[in-house]
């Protein structure tokens, strides 16, 4: 079972704004999601290595030469503040 | 003539070649085809008219020249909205990409303005592809144009419903655990996943990484090769991407299958299965036989942990992905507060749909301390399983036969319990986890709504499973007909 407790603090991890009504509403479901989700449990997994991608690769590398790149405004063009070509956020540090 | 808009991609570059119609009358044809369907079905969430004939100017003049002529030249298609296209819009289905334009595009996207092919628009989906149904568009939904009340599957919806009212020839979506095959099934198309790795992922908006995959939507198996054909290959953008020769699919269309070897997974007949679907799937499958398949039984022990191993990972890789959403680089951004937390979760909160925060609470929490051995780590063992199970059948069979999906379309708001609508991809979802290729095709009708039948091939056997879809086509007719609309 999901508590409000739980379901706050996993938003709080996924820095995900909640409403008062999302807090319940995503403790219920959940809770009934992870009820069916219980069926792994019942597995037998032992000896199995886990399998993190269907890929059949195991690693690409490729020669670390420097290519032409977008300009800054092509990039910045979707940004939701900018100033001289650098994005613009809220004060990071708290004062003191 | 028939209508321009109901010609296969194949008719219509033959008269295109010929010189017998331009590009420039096909996409009017299907400028006027969606002017008079789509506000009924509402398949786009963008149409460019404008660009679509530029495109078809562009064609004619290769064309009259003779130079540079490809399959796709002067084909009208449709793009999901997953898809970055330079400039135009691409929301992913979501408030929070409502005004991004892509700064490049996406390697599909490349290859295909390389073929000189006309875009007639983006199509609507489940907001960042995690849904069935389309319903979980940030905008609207779309119908399906068999049966307006009712949904075209998802999240692929709206290339689904696009192509089969006629809107576009052919369209490109995004299969994670079965965003193109289950909406094929309920819209009557043919719609493919390809081996993962097998078509480039630089551009499309992530979800899963380990499971996405782009492919197409056709009305016909030959069609399919063609769209195919034009996006498969290695993409050094995409570290991913194989390096593996493509075939030449349409070339492997033979039009026999005698002797091929199709299992057919005894896992797959599950509770929650209409009838009718059952019903039709079976006399398919006898229909194979019948064109000289070697059909037998083979078993997938470990399907029925499927939909719940995919229910962790790919929650859990989306939560990771959408966490580039942050208000600060692109995007919906939140901007009356000082506070960076409070912006950044306010953003996360007004800017997400209720499906995709669901998502990534789930996988949030199967990856927080605690909890990610008994979840996360438990889901990747499975999915190791499930590639074994597929790994053992391949050895035995050249292709493997099932539903698509568990149902006919069902009524928009009809499923409103989050795991029902999980259940949809229960028979798509493993081969996304297996990285094989599967696809959906027209298997008949089950009062009056479509039916698809899914053919899954070993990685890399498209050139297989496109044959079995194209023979299948020569002793049926479903394929061929159109809803009413």
């Amino acid at each position: 079972m999901i508590d409000r407790e739980t379901v706050q603090n996993v938003a709080k991890l996924a820095r995900l704004g909640l409403s008062e009504e999302e807090v319940d509403t995503f403790g219920n479901q959940l809770s009934a999601i992870l009820d069916h989700i219980h069926i792994l449990q019942e597995a037998d997994v032992s000896g199995v290595s886990p399998t993190a991608h269907a890929s059949r690769k195991t690693n690409v590398m490729r020669v670390d030469a420097p290519e032409p790149s977008y300009p800054p405004e092509v990039l910045l063009a979707n940004a939701p503040d900018q100033d001289e070509n650098c994005l613009k956020v809220n004060a990071v540090l708290e004062e003191e | 003539m028939t209508e321009l808009y109901k010609l296969s991609i194949t008719e219509a570059g033959e008269l295109l070649r010929q010189r017998k119609i331009s590009a420039v009358e096909l996409t009017q044809a299907h400028l006027e085809r969606i002017r008079e369907v789509e506000p009924k079905v509402k398949a786009f969430t963008l149409v460019t008219d404008e660009l679509a004939l530029e495109q078809a100017r562009e064609a004619d003049k290769r064309f009259a020249s003779g130079d540079n002529l490809h399959p796709l030249t002067g084909i009208p298609l449709a793009i999901k909205d997953v898809i970055c296209t330079k400039d135009i819009t691409t929301t992913s289905g979501s408030r929070m990409l409502e005004n991004f334009k892509p700064p490049y595009n996406a390697t599909v996207m490349e290859r295909l303005n390389e073929t000189g092919f006309v875009m007639v628009g983006k199509t609507n989906m489940d907001e960042f592809a995690m849904g069935s149904s389309t319903e979980h568009s940030a905008f609207f939904p779309t119908n399906n144009p068999w049966d307006l009340e009712r949904a075209p599957g998802g999240s692929s919806g709206g290339s689904a419903a696009a192509v089969a009212a006629g809107m576009a020839m052919g369209s490109y979506g995004s299969d994670t655990g079965g965003s193109i095959r289950q909406p094929g099934s309920l819209c009557n198309l043919v719609g493919l996943k390809p081996t993962y790795g097998r078509v480039s992922r630089f551009g499309l908006i992530a979800f899963a990484s380990s499971l996405d995959q782009i492919g197409p939507f056709a009305r016909n198996a030959r069609d399919a090769t063609l769209l195919l054909q034009a996006i498969a290959g290695h993409d050094r953008r995409d570290g991913t991407s194989s390096t593996e020769p493509v075939q030449d699919y349409e070339a492997a269309l033979s039009g026999s299958i005698k002797g091929l070897r199709i299992g057919v997974p005894e896992e797959y007949w599950v509770e929650g299965t209409q009838p009718g679907v059952v019903s039709t799937v079976k006399a398919n499958i006898e229909r194979l036989r019948e064109l000289g398949a070697e059909i037998s039984p083979v078993s997938l022990p470990h399907t029925k942990y499927g939909v719940a191993a995919y229910y962790i990972i790919a929650p859990a890789e989306a939560s990771s992905n959408l966490s580039r959403y942050d208000g600060v680089k692109y995007g919906y951004s939140y901007r009356d507060t000082s506070d960076m937390w409070e912006a950044m979760e306010k953003t996360r909160e007004i800017g997400f749909g209720a499906e995709v925060k669901r998502r990534i609470m789930l996988g949030t929490y199967a990856l927080s301390a605690g909890y990610y051995d008994a979840y996360y780590k438990r889901a990747e063992k499975i999915r190791a399983l499930i590639k074994q199970d597929f790994d053992q059948a391949f050895e035995k069979f050249d292709a493997l036969v099932s539903p698509a999906a568990p149902t006919v379309a069902f009524k928009i708001g009809e499923i409103s319990d989050p795991y029902q609508m999980y259940l949809q991809d229960v028979f798509t979802i493993p081969a996304n986890l297996a990285g094989i290729c599967g696809v959906s095709i027209p298997g008949g009708f089950n009062d009056g709504l479509p039916v698809g039948l899914q053919l899954l091939g070993n990685v890399f056997k498209e050139d297989v499973i496109l044959r079995i879809a194209d023979a299948f086509e020569k002793v049926t007719d479903y394929h061929t007909l159109w809803p009413n609309l």
